[in-house]
């Protein structure tokens, strides 16, 4: 395995955050403005991309930028899961950026400045995550993005946001602060380093069983953004959010960052091998399976379309948690891939959401009976989402499912095939309704009547690519199958 | 000529004789006072990075002051340690000089010339109470802190600061009188005032009583100088209510000098070994510090006022420096004088804010803050560069000395320090976004959001920047924030390592 020194996950990282004072400086000219963010986007991802084949071959690229301690240091290394990660985050970042175009203007929405402006360093933070070669670095970018996301969520300004943005901050940064800080330090004090290393570095520590069960749980509950129950409730207060941001960051960035920097201890600190030999991955999967069964349970009870689609993204981020838990190669590989088709479909369905909310003002499910005749375009993007969610081919969720499935079998975890399938059934119990109502409603009972108009192409052409490449992920999901594998060494 | 073996002086000197000057060109023309000022601290902040340069280099320096040989001579002694805490007090005073201009102007019109030769011989003291390695030097120039500290507070708000001012006088009074009594049991015990000498006397005397109390009579005096909760009484009134030149001078500078002259005392006249086993384990003395944390952080959460929040804040972070240096092992010896050099500059971030603010609003209450962010971007961004490093997020200083300190909990076993250090983080992430909040949100009652935001609400406030004078210096410092945070490993190795007592 060949391992490059190179300045270009720096440079990946960096190029959103330089964005910043650009599209600061260009307030009064908004299509110069979006300019800057999509150049930052392209070079964004073509950097990504350029990293590409080293990581395909079984490559590494390191860049260490500071070394603040022994074994501390800021530094970067991509491998195949944190260049999943990273081609995820970017590719939906451009077509983020389009949907917040017709988004944002179609609602004549205040402070655009700063939302593009914190937008771009949210960005920054996420590939940083995905980027991180050690913890200490990880949990940088984590803050960073905490922080950044904060204004984003608040945008509107008003009580609501206020109140939301402050139990958004209590969840995120408070464990943050009181469980993953000290969980590091401890780390660091024991064990001499932060850096992750495939298969775990702390087997060998000397730690006591007890402090390593501690340890573990401080960082899966301080990565609070993965929402594993009881730490979920500020994703759902989070749909306060202009949709875009709801739907890049409560589908994509932030909620990932959380399960991947889980995947990074299961996978980086502790291991595989020392999580099984201590029965915590047993406890990390039952967690996860409460996750996902109360989620699904409460999204069906949701009238609040956003409400229900955040729930139905704590049940999901809790499938990727349950693949890092089976510690089997199919069930970890599924889990992985399925950051991927889970971020297609969700930010499809949240796109959605934003295109009806632009075209009609409608925020609840019960008004949107009938709504398939004035916009069928976005209401068939619906259908292939909630497919994509659900898990059902031709949708690249399926695949990820598939692999999830078999996991369980591997681990000899056969209720959790259970639960995986019961939630699939609540996943389509909330989300086939919705599509058969806005089509198929009988005339008398529609609450939206024709005729046709759609939200403005700059929404409606994101939320058909993206469903389109949901689809199309179905038939080429051998990127990220690779990807994970490469990156869990398998 | 004056040689770089005079720079140790220098430092001290050329501040003294500018406070004759300032005087005297006050009576000529009071526009003469600000650049004379800027002109001295400037000199003397060159002079301490050349020292401490040579300090790097070539390791400690003694400089005798007129010649006159130890222990009968007044010594100077820099070496890593208050290398550093001079380098550090010369820049923030040079900052807050800088940014004095027009709230000195504005808060004390009349008084220019006398203000600012009180100013500048509060630094002469600071930095002769760093410099100096003989004991009783030290005790006159904590006096001349002291007493221009007094009339720099008392020229605040008429209503409120001599009041503060004067409870301040009792109480530093009484903690300087006990410093005086703790060097008395010296001398009578050794016969020497030097520093250097009773380091070497002394051991001999360890077990004797007179030593032992001398040792606790000394931490007491300068614990009620630095604040140490429940000796911190005088502080927050006097911080508050001083006005905006002094606060933002004082704040920053006075605890941690203090804190750094414990730790002189700890580790060059008393040793290490000692200092560490007169209270059993040192043990009491981190609880204590855990009190004052956790005290310090709950009182400043019931505050109204922003600028009386800050001060509660200070007491809470004395906490974090004293229990740093008891948990008595590297990694918390490390993190409290790397908190020294954080905190100063932290410090002086916030109360740089709080001048603005009052400048600009007229007052320092939470309802002044309203609708900061949009009238002021760039100060409200420098502040929230500060609060983040008060709560502890990297890659801004105030997370690394954190984190040394969390480490020298953990290899102590202090598990109830660890615990204080990351609830004052909690309630540091409270108290600042409950300001962020109120610039951020309010004024309230407008309606924001989809439409009818963009007239109504967001074009009333018009971006109006404080002065560049006050902006520029707080712009600096919030910059060095992150710049010590990211290079904070190289501060570590190049320097607080060798501050650090051998054997730890």
């Amino acid at each position: 395995m060949e391992t490059m020194v190179s300045i270009k996950p720096l440079l990946a990282v960096l190029v959103s955050l330089a964005a910043v004072a650009p599209i600061a400086f260009s307030g009064s000219r908004p299509n110069r403005r979006e300019g800057w963010t999509f150049g930052a986007g392209i070079i964004k991802l073509a950097l990504i991309l350029s990293m590409l084949p080293t990581v395909l071959a079984g490559g590494e690229i390191r860049y260490t930028v500071a070394e603040l301690l022994p074994g501390l240091a800021i530094a970067f290394r991509v491998d195949g899961l944190g260049m999943l990660f990273a081609l995820v985050a970017s590719s939906l970042w451009l077509v983020t950026s389009a949907y917040s175009i017709g988004y944002m203007r179609g609602l004549k929405e205040h402070s655009q400045t700063r939302y593009f402006a914190f937008f771009a360093v949210a960005l920054s933070a996420t590939i940083g995550v995905a980027f991180a070669a050690n913890l200490f670095t990880l949990y940088l970018f984590y803050e960073m993005l905490s922080l950044a996301t904060y204004p984003l969520v608040t945008h509107h300004q008003d009580h609501e946001a206020r109140l939301a943005g402050r139990r958004y901050l209590a969840y995120i940064l408070g464990t943050s602060i009181a469980f993953v800080l000290p969980a590091m330090v401890i780390v660091y004090q024991q064990a001499g380093s932060l850096d992750f290393v495939r298969g775990g570095f702390l087997a060998g520590a000397g730690l006591s069983p007890a402090l390593l069960g501690l340890l573990f749980f401080l960082f899966v509950f301080g990565f609070a953004k993965a929402a594993i129950m009881p730490f979920h409730a500020w994703l759902p207060a989070a749909m306060v959010a202009p949709t875009p941001v709801s739907a890049l960051l409560h589908a994509v960035a932030v909620v990932k960052v959380g399960v991947f920097a889980i995947f990074r201890i299961v996978t980086g600190v502790f291991g595989p091998d020392l999580l099984r030999e201590l029965g915590l991955g047993q406890w990390l999967a039952i967690l996860a399976a409460i996750t996902i069964l109360v989620a699904s349970l409460i999204a069906l009870s949701q009238d609040g379309l956003k409400r229900r689609l955040a729930f139905s993204t704590i049940g999901q981020l809790s499938y990727i948690i349950l693949g890092a838990a089976l510690l089997s190669p199919k069930g970890m590989t599924g889990g992985l891939v399925h950051i991927g088709m889970h971020a297609y479909g969700k930010i499809t369905l949240f796109f959605c959401a934003g295109a009806i909310f632009v075209a009609t003002g409608l925020k609840n499910i019960s008004d949107l009976d009938g709504i398939g005749k004035r916009m069928p375009v976005t209401m068939a993007a619906f259908f292939v989402g909630s497919l994509s969610v659900i898990g059902l081919p031709p949708t690249g969720g399926f695949f990820s499912k598939w692999y999830l499935l078999q996991g369980t079998l591997q681990a000899e975890q056969q209720v959790m095939l259970f639960v995986l399938l019961s939630s699939s059934l609540l996943n389509a119990a909330y989300f086939l309704p919705i599509v058969y109502r806005a089509f198929f409603c009988p005339p008398a009972e529609c609450r939206v009547h024709g005729p046709l108009r759609e939200a403005p192409l700059w929404c409606v052409v994101p939320l058909v690519v993206t469903a389109l490449c949901s689809i199309g992920l179905f038939f080429y999901p051998d990127l990220f199958r690779r990807l994970a594998e490469i990156g869990l060494g398998l | 000529m004056i040689g770089p073996e005079q720079y140790p002086a220098v430092m001290i000197v050329v501040p003294l004789l500018a406070a004759f000057a300032i005087n005297l060109a006050g009576l000529i023309d009071r526009r003469f006072c600000y650049p004379l000022l800027l002109l001295a601290l400037g000199v003397a902040a060159a002079a301490a990075l050349a020292v401490l340069g040579q300090v790097m280099r070539d390791g400690p320096i003694s400089y005798r002051l007129g010649g006159w040989p130890p222990p009968m001579g007044i010594e100077y002694v820099v070496d890593h340690l208050n290398g550093l805490v001079l380098v550090v007090t010369c820049v923030v005073a040079f900052l807050a000089a800088v940014y004095s201009k027009r709230s000195v102007e504005r808060e004390l019109p009349d008084k220019i010339p006398y203000f600012y030769t009180l100013f500048i011989l509060a630094v002469t003291g600071l930095l002769g109470m760093t410099i100096t390695g003989d004991a009783f030097n030290l005790y006159v120039l904590m006096e001349i802190t002291a007493l221009t500290n007094y009339a720099l507070i008392a020229a605040g708000r008429a209503d409120r600061a001599p009041m503060a001012s004067f409870t301040y006088i009792i109480i530093g009074t009484i903690g300087a009188s006990f410093y005086l009594l703790g060097v008395g049991h010296l001398y009578i015990m050794t016969g020497s005032l030097n520093m250097a000498d009773l380091r070497t006397i002394l051991p001999e005397l360890y077990t004797t009583h007179a030593v032992i109390a001398s040792f606790i009579i000394l931490l007491l005096g300068l614990w009620i100088k630095m604040a140490f909760f429940p000796l911190h009484g005088w502080l927050p009134n006097a911080y508050t209510h001083a006005p905006t030149a002094t606060g933002c001078l004082i704040a920053p500078l006075v605890t941690k000098v203090s804190v750094y002259i414990m730790a002189r005392l700890m580790f060059s006249v008393y040793s290490p070994e000692f200092s560490y086993r007169v209270f059993g384990p040192a043990e009491p003395v981190v609880w204590m510090a855990v009190a004052a944390i956790v005290a310090g952080s709950l009182m400043a959460l019931a505050q109204k006022d922003f600028k009386k929040m800050l001060t509660y804040l200070i007491v809470a972070e004395v906490g974090y420096m004293v229990g740093g240096l008891w948990l008595a092992n590297r990694y918390g010896i490390t993190g409290a004088v790397l908190h020294i050099v954080n905190d100063a500059l932290m410090t002086l971030c916030l109360f740089f804010t709080a001048g603005i603010v009052v400048y600009k609003m007229k007052g320092h209450a939470f309802t002044d803050l309203r609708g900061l962010f949009r009238k002021m971007p760039l100060t409200m961004a420098a502040f929230t560069v500060g609060a983040l490093s008060m709560i502890g997020v990297p890659p801004t200083a105030g997370f690394f000395s954190k984190w040394y300190l969390l480490l020298g909990a953990i290899e102590a076993g202090q598990w109830g320090f660890m615990a204080a250090l990351l609830f004052s983080s909690l309630i540091n992430a409270v108290l600042f976004f409950k300001v962020i909040e109120i610039a951020y949100f309010e004024p309230c009652g407008v309606q924001h959001g989809h439409d009818g935001g963009q007239a109504a609400a967001h074009d009333v406030i018009a971006v109006d920047e404080a002065p560049f004078s006050m902006l520029a210096p707080l712009v600096l410092v919030s910059a060095a924030l992150l710049a010590i945070g990211i290079y904070s490993g190289s501060l570590v190795t190049n320097i607080i390592q060798y501050a650090v007592p051998a054997g730890f």
